[in-house]
């Protein structure tokens, strides 16, 4: 089960708010102070592309992210609901020109800062599982 | 923290002076404010960075959006930033080499290209 889990609708104003519990429950779970800017910036754009596309796609259904807090690591994965094409089925990225920019800036971005990250996608929706890792509370020597 | 903006004009310069953090919710804003530059004639834009908080791709597509506004007027987009966090979203996007980007206003109006 997720440490924290969040759902939020669709909307702008509501990224910041999954920025800031994300950072929150990752510096809680010992992710290096040095990269919570990171986790800060990439849960953000994936929650920004799950926005974008619930909104591109009509789609009411609120945007998921799971906080999962595991031995030696932290991990966010963030679920969007808006069917993806299918390898090999029509490519319809959907949205102008613009939005697809946008979309693939945000992933640049992701894999830019991420080192462990997987970006996966079918018929019911997608997911971008980003990992990090987490050092554990120094020993209290009495 | 939301979004503050803030203009001044220095000779044929414009300072858009930025605060606050840049996503997609506020991104708008600051898309409207370069719009309104560039449709009453400023065209040399010097883009002040030096109090944002937080930058997301969104943010980068409203500047990269302002740059391509004012280049159709053969004018300038100039940003300043000293800070790391902010320098290195434009550092894995490849931006820093789009975007010229200074240390103080005072550099960025006395640039020419």
């Amino acid at each position: 089960m997720a440490t924290v889990e969040l759902r939020f609708s669709a909307l702008p104003e509501h990224v910041r708010t999954a920025r800031l519990v994300a950072a929150a429950v990752a510096r809680r779970a010992g992710v290096d102070e040095a990269v919570l800017d990171e986790v800060r910036l990439a849960v953000g754009e994936a929650c920004t592309r799950a926005v974008g596309l619930h909104q591109t796609g009509g789609i009411s259904a609120p945007v998921k992210v799971l906080l999962i807090e595991e031995e030696k690591q932290f991990s966010i994965e963030v679920g969007d609901e808006a069917p993806h094409a299918v390898a090999g089925g029509d490519a319809s990225g959907g949205g102008p020109d613009g939005e697809a920019d946008e979309d693939e800036m945000g992933l640049a971005v992701i894999s830019g800062l991420v080192d462990d990250v997987e970006v996966s996608a079918g018929e019911h929706g997608g997911l971008i599982k980003m990992t990090w890792p987490t050092t554990p509370p120094p020993t209290i020597l009495v | 923290m939301d979004l503050s903006l803030s203009t001044e004009t220095m000779g044929d310069r414009t300072i858009v002076r930025v605060g606050g953090e840049i996503d997609v919710y506020t991104a708008p804003k600051l898309r409207e404010q370069l719009v309104e530059l560039v449709n009453d004639g400023s065209f040399h834009l010097v883009v002040d960075m030096e109090g944002v908080d937080f930058l997301d791709s969104t943010g980068l597509g409203v500047l990269v959006g302002g740059l391509k506004r004012v280049r159709a007027h053969e004018g300038s987009l100039r940003l300043v930033c000293n800070q790391e966090r902010i320098l290195k979203i434009f550092r894995i996007t490849g931006l820093t080499k789009v975007f010229p980007i200074h240390t103080s206003v005072e550099e960025a109006v006395a640039a020419t290209d």
